[in-house]
């Protein structure tokens, strides 16, 4: 057994995004011995590309908001497929976690009376946004890291965890990893551990998502035998940048829209008034003119169709593409510029107007820009209990984007950043009094170690063979074109066949160099973790033969209500890791309390 | 999919670099061998003299700075001018082609992580917002920032700023009242310009105090520090005084004003003008203005009270 460095805690939270840190820093202040372990340099998480703000129901600008009106837009906007319980606690903590932040350091934008002010964001019904003009993400994470880095919290950056440890009884009991600076390896021991590392995009094409992004919680704990759920409900923002290169994937806040912008196709025409679901008929604009007066009288005007929930925003979309109305590079317009004056523009989007300018040398209060569906965001991820994130293996908890059930279906614009701060203080909370009555250190199996070790050597090692960069492009390519943003069930099908071969060429990549600060070797490591979650999303996709929210059947177009009722449940069994099979089984949501179901029914 | 010259992917080295960039080099000719780079090129290659021409004018030299602690120099990359490509993109051409071990940070690709700073032409920059064709003619060279120790390539140890952050004490707001703090956005604004910093560290790169001077990196808090520190100054609600920390730990004195950060901020913080000047009247004002002394050497003195925070803040 070869001597690693090695650590040994009563918490470690893996990933230091919002979620993350959040968490971290809840542990921590239990008096717990926290570390933070993260793939890049604090503070750079995915996190700070959040632009629109965070989603409470404060009532500083519309006082008849509440958090019974946030749970009703939540469920309705996850097309009933969030876990009730989650969607409650965090319409009810939101606020709570806001004004923490604000104490911690934060520093939102004002109403006229000196109040954290709100934003009208898609599937709100009132402006419930707290915001920092469109850099809120930035300012929530700086404002967290701030606070862990003054709590000395242990943070072991450029460290990527390639595995969970489990002890004899099955609990997770730590994790292993390596420096990406160095290369050597490292092992923690630890009572809880927190998986907060973020989403799955980087499997994709086109997507907003960074390179960090590559499933690793998902799939560490499908390896240690947890639950994963909801894995086809894969969010595609509706207005990615398609055009210029440099600028592509890039998001165009839905901030956009809130502030007048408009979307239209090649003939000029605001094509959204023609994608109005029977859902939201009742509050939504019938004309123009009256969209148009809806921003300046929210009480008198039906909201402008531009702000429909992302998914039926994506799906028109792609719908005006397909039907040969899109631009020439496959997106259609977004428009504020005719429709707002340049000094407004600037004044409301200005970190948006600054980088298409610095970036692509487009001036978004002169030209209208040319957007599309571009993955964003994962709703499924690891099953939790709502109100302490345990996932379904002893020891293991999860927050943020790698947990599932928060969002349902369809995540609303504002609730991520609001999850991260409401599940990443009850994970830390949970994690928290787990490690407390675990007695003991649980030590680290050197079997396990030794086995991922020669795994992720086996790269380095291997004496020619795959190019981890081309089968990273051909797997980024099957998914984006079977597994996208509309899918039919022979396509899921010829994907999972691919899915297979690729992870058969997975074992024989190899790549040159050594191990200090070698992307081509930590693209290697990554790449296991990129299969398994892409298996997992596509074999979801092919069971739920319906379309709800992020999940649309071409096939299986409408919503089916019995398929409404379930979650599809993915877990390994008999054998586990990156060749195992992932097993796939329908179970009920968890009932909602005839109280809160009223509160769904009511009209508001 | 754009693919690298392969007749020059191996001999374009600068001449004599040859020992000490023997890693690189063997690894991209081990790459070139193992995949199939060399074919889709070749038919562009034997076209008429005409696209000949074309061909070698829609090239770019790239002069990408590769070595670790030891050592390392320049290695020339030839890669294909594309339409609407940022330096980052060209890098990222260059690991899936040639150099699958090229290291280089990168996270958002998007202007607000901070992660991807280069001196790029010489001067720091986001790789991620540095625009191809705003690069003059001839070679691009991309080299780390030269004031922090190399890790390998164009990754550096900022290890040096994590270390001055844990220094600056927290934020310390009065208690909230029951139905929060109440902050006019004027007030909030002056703050918001320094929290728009992504944390690139290209400020503290340029800046000559610390670039020139290893030795006042243990007594110099740079001037990303110095808007934290006037950020928190400036914040309505805090209590805690940091002035004399600032000062004597912080080495705010050793800044000379040249404005070099103020320059390079890619979120165009005027670092010098808002921050780092007020920074210095407030502490000239807190360290020589003898009532001031007076008064804190007879009450002790070093926090304004929660009230007297939250009075100036209405």
């Amino acid at each position: 057994m070869a001597e690693y460095e090695s650590h040994s805690y009563d918490v470690i939270v893996i990933g230091a995004g919002g979620a993350g840190l959040r968490a971290a820093i809840e542990a921590k202040g239990r008096g717990l011995r926290t570390a933070l372990v993260c793939k890049s340099l604090l503070g750079k998480a995915h996190t700070v590309m959040a632009e629109g703000g965070v989603a409470a129901a404060m009532g500083n600008v519309y006082p008849e908001d509440n958090w019974k009106v946030h749970f009703r837009d939540t469920m309705r906007g996850g097309k009933m497929l969030n876990n009730w319980r989650m969607a409650q606690l965090h319409a009810q903590e939101a606020p709570e976690r806001v004004h923490e932040l604000e104490a911690w350091g934060a520093l939102f934008d004002r109403t006229k009376d000196g109040r954290i002010t709100q934003r009208d964001f898609g599937g709100h019904r009132y402006a419930r946004l707290a915001h920092v003009g469109d850099r809120t993400g930035l300012e929530l994470i700086r404002t967290l890291q701030q606070k862990a880095v003054s709590m000395d919290i242990d943070v072991f950056m450029e460290c990527k965890v390639l595995r969970l440890l489990t002890d004899a009884d099955g609990q997770v009991s730590g994790a292993v990893g390596y420096w990406r600076p160095t290369g050597e390896f490292i092992t923690f021991s630890a009572k809880s551990v927190i998986l907060a590392t973020g989403s799955i995009g980087k499997s994709w094409l086109y997507t907003s998502n960074s390179w960090e992004s590559t499933g690793d919680g998902h799939a560490m704990a499908l390896w240690a035998g947890a639950d994963v759920i909801e894995m086809e409900c894969v969010q595609f923002h509706p207005t990615g940048m398609v055009w210029p290169l440099s600028v592509r994937g890039l998001l165009v806040t839905e901030g956009v829209r809130g502030d007048g912008g408009v979307l239209r196709n090649s003939e000029g025409k605001r094509f959204m008034f023609d994608y109005i679901a029977p859902m939201f008929q009742a509050e939504t604009a019938k004309t123009e003119e009256e969209a148009d007066r809806w921003y300046d009288d929210h009480a008198n005007n039906g909201r402008t169709p531009d702000l429909l929930p992302r998914d039926e925003v994506a799906r028109a979309i792609n719908a005006e593409v397909k039907a040969g109305r899109g631009t020439p590079h496959g997106g259609v317009y977004l428009d504020i510029a005719s429709r707002r004056p340049a000094e407004y523009i600037r004044r409301r989007l200005p970190s948006m107007y600054h980088q298409f300018m610095e970036l692509a040398g487009v001036d978004i209060t002169a030209t209208a820009m040319e957007v599309g569906p571009t993955l964003h965001y994962m709703m499924g991820g690891v099953r939790v209990d709502a109100d302490t994130e345990a996932a379904t293996v002893p020891g293991l908890f999860a927050c943020g984007e790698v947990a599932g059930g928060m969002h349902g279906a369809n995540r609303l614009g504002g609730n991520s950043l609001s999850d991260l701060i409401v599940f990443g203080q009850r994970a830390g909370i949970g994690a928290a009094d787990f490690a407390e009555g675990r007695t003991g250190d649980p030590g680290v199996d050197d079997a396990q170690v030794e086995a991922v070790v020669a795994e992720a050597l086996a790269p380095i090692e291997r004496d020619g063979g795959e190019n981890p960069y081309d089968l990273h492009h051909e797997l980024q390519e099957t998914m984006q074109s079977l597994v996208g943003i509309i899918r039919t069930g022979s396509e899921l099908e010829e994907a999972l066949e691919v899915l297979g071969q690729l992870r058969e060429r997975c074992g024989k990549v190899a790549v040159g160099g050594g191990r200090s600060y070698n992307p081509g070797w930590n693209l290697a490591t990554d790449l296991p973790a990129m299969l398994t979650v892409s298996t997992a999303v596509a074999q979801g996709a092919l069971h739920r033969k319906e379309s709800r929210g992020g999940h649309t059947r071409e096939d299986y177009p409408t919503a089916d209500p019995e398929l409404g009722k379930v979650n599809f449940v993915q877990r390994q069994t008999d054998r586990r890791g990156p060749d195992a099979p992932i097993t796939i089984t329908p179970e009920p949501l968890p009932e909602m309390p005839p109280e809160l179901r009223e509160l769904l029914e009511d009209g508001h | 999919m754009a693919e690298t010259l392969p007749e020059e992917t191996t001999g374009t080295a600068e001449p004599g670099a040859a020992p000490a960039e023997a890693d690189g080099v063997v690894a991209s000719a081990d790459d070139a061998a193992t995949d199939d780079t060399a074919t889709p090129a070749t038919p562009e290659a034997s076209d008429t003299a005409a696209a000949e021409d074309e061909f070698t004018e829609g090239w770019i030299s790239m002069h990408v700075w590769r070595g670790d602690q030891q050592g390392g120099e320049f290695v020339e990359f030839t890669v294909e001018e594309q339409e609407g490509e940022v330096v980052l993109d060209v890098i990222h051409r260059i690991q899936a082609t040639e150099a699958p071990d090229l290291a280089c940070r990168w996270n958002c690709k998007a202007g607000k992580c901070g992660s991807c700073s280069a001196e790029i032409n010489g001067k720091p920059r986001l790789m991620c917002m540095t625009r191809m064709d705003t690069l003059p003619e001839g070679p691009v060279t991309v080299a780390p920032m030269r004031t922090f120790p190399i890790m390998r390539d164009l990754v550096t140890d900022v290890s040096f700023n994590y270390e001055v952050a844990k220094t600056v004490p927290a934020f310390q707001p009065p208690p909230a009242p029951p139905d929060g703090y109440r902050m006019q956005q004027v007030d909030v604004e002056r703050g918001q310009e320094f929290r728009k910093c992504i944390e690139c560290f290209m400020c503290q790169d340029v800046c000559h105090v610390i670039r020139d001077h290893e030795e006042n990196k243990p007594r110099y808090a740079g001037p990303r520090f110095f808007i934290r520190f006037a950020e928190l100054e400036m914040h309505p609600l805090d209590t805690n005084d940091r002035r004399e920390l600032v000062r004597q730990q912080g080495g705010l004195g050793l800044c000379n004003i040249t404005k070099c950060c103020t320059e390079v901020c890619p979120e165009h913080i005027k670092i010098t003008d808002n921050a780092i000047i007020p920074l210095k009247e407030r502490v000239v004002d807190a360290s020589y203005d003898p009532v001031g002394w007076l008064g804190r050497k007879i009450l002790r003195r070093t926090k304004r009270s929660p009230e007297e925070a939250s009075a100036g803040s209405q």
